[in-house]
């Protein structure tokens, strides 16, 4: 069994604070992990930490792979329409993955491939980052509220993405506070807990 | 793993420009209405205007690539697109010499290319245009370099114009004097060598430092 992900008492300091408690964890191939928490209690933080776009200020962080990360930016550019934002993302990637037209149908968006991304509502944008994910594969997903905004439909689309995600070796993590995914993987939970105070010495 | 990534991040920066046409045709509409309005404004005896040429051709172009700065970053810092930076394979630093690239591809080039027309509507003596040339060819992408500099280290504030213009124009005083003392020394049928030859070594100076620095600035305000 392979490791995609380690962490070691993993921190991240803002303004010399510490978010949350130390983290670890670990993510096998082919395995997903549930990140729990209230509100504010550094999900998000923790998944930025994990993609790298944030740096540790303490422990070990070990990356076997490269990332994906959606977060509640949509990182997709509103003046391009769907099929050039999945395209460019393609190429970005070195087109291994499906074509933009097959993720377009995959995610449920067939027949909207020439609308400005800025047109679509917040639970297409959300589905046209998923569709992202599937233009261009990369073995680890770290997906937050991977569910916000996404209908019933939307939200077993997530579930059904990740099965299949995690059935061919990828390994995901997600962050959710709302409805706990209904993973047919075997998947780990991990609860974020804010730092207590320090003492200082 | 490929390079791919960078001629694709090109593309879809060049795509983005083009569809912003009007925002993108500014800088250069900037630098004609400027040409037009100071003939207008000082009179336009031939001797006058040769022999302020070549500083207002390069004054001109350099408020112009000022334009597009604050869109340098910040359009992909809001929409997320910014962070997805350092999850690539690829060092942030060639990332951000591609999006200087597009930079100077839209608000550089145009300049070059229009700036025979410039020479010739401010009398700018014949034997120095092909140094007016040059001096824009090496002397714009420094323009680029630092005024990313500064629009990356301004990213963090809300609408940092003002700010930004501030920490640009120190920076590139230099550029500007030793641009303008190349025209003006090749109108006046001096060698233009000694002025150009510095330019040169600034424009070495920034692409080997601004590009790190850029990336550092980034990292800063999306941590």
């Amino acid at each position: 069994m392979s490791l995609l992900l380690e962490a070691n008492g993993v921190t991240f300091r803002r303004q010399g604070d510490l978010v949350f408690a130390p983290v670890d964890l670990q993510l096998a191939a082919a395995s997903a992990l549930v990140i729990l928490g209230p509100n504010g209690c550094g999900k998000t933080t923790l998944l930025r930490l994990l993609a790298g776009i944030l740096r540790p200020a303490e422990g070990q962080l070990l990356r076997n792979g490269s990332t994906a990360f959606l977060g509640h930016a949509s990182a997709l550019k509103g003046d391009l329409n769907c099929r050039e934002n999945l395209d460019f993302l393609r190429h970005f990637h070195g087109r291994a993955g499906l074509s933009s037209s097959q993720a377009l149908v995959r995610t449920g968006l067939a027949g909207l491939g020439l609308r400005p991304a800025r047109t679509l509502s917040a639970g297409q944008k959300r589905r046209l980052g998923l569709a992202g994910l599937l233009v261009a594969p990369r073995p680890i997903w770290l997906l937050d509220e991977p569910y916000a905004s996404l209908d019933d439909a939307g939200g077993e689309l997530v579930d059904s993405l990740l099965a299949e995600h995690t059935a061919t070796g990828g390994g995901v993590v997600l962050s959710t506070h709302q409805r706990k995914p209904r993973l047919r993987a075997a998947h780990g939970e991990l609860v974020v807990r804010k730092a207590a105070p320090e003492e200082t010495a | 793993m490929s390079l791919a990534a960078l001629p694709a991040l090109l593309a879809r920066d060049l795509r983005l420009a083009v569809r912003h046409g009007g925002e993108s045709l500014m800088p250069l509409f900037f630098l004609f209405a400027v040409l037009i309005l100071v003939p207008l404004g000082v009179g336009p005896g031939p001797n006058l205007l040769a022999s302020i040429a070549p500083g207002m051709v390069w004054v001109a172009a350099l408020l112009a690539s000022l334009l597009a700065l604050e869109n340098l970053f910040r359009p992909d810092f809001e929409d997320g697109t910014l962070e997805q930076w350092w999850l690539g394979h690829l060092p942030v630093t060639g990332l951000v010499l591609i999006r200087l690239l597009s930079h100077w591809l839209i608000t550089g080039l145009p300049v070059i290319i229009f700036a025979p027309l410039a020479a010739q509507m401010l009398y700018l003596p014949d034997q120095a245009l092909g140094v007016l040339l040059l001096s824009l060819l090496i002397g714009t992408p420094i323009l680029s370099l630092v005024g990313g500099l500064a629009a990356a280290l301004t990213l963090g504030t809300n609408r940092g114009s003002v700010l930004l213009s501030i920490l640009v124009f120190p920076l590139v005083v230099p550029v500007l004097i030793f641009a303008t003392g190349a025209v003006s020394a090749a109108a006046d049928g001096f060698s233009p060598r000694a002025h150009l030859g510095l330019l040169a070594a600034l424009l070495v100076l920034a692409l080997t430092l601004v590009p790190l620095a850029i990336s550092a600035a980034l990292r800063l305000n999306i941590e």
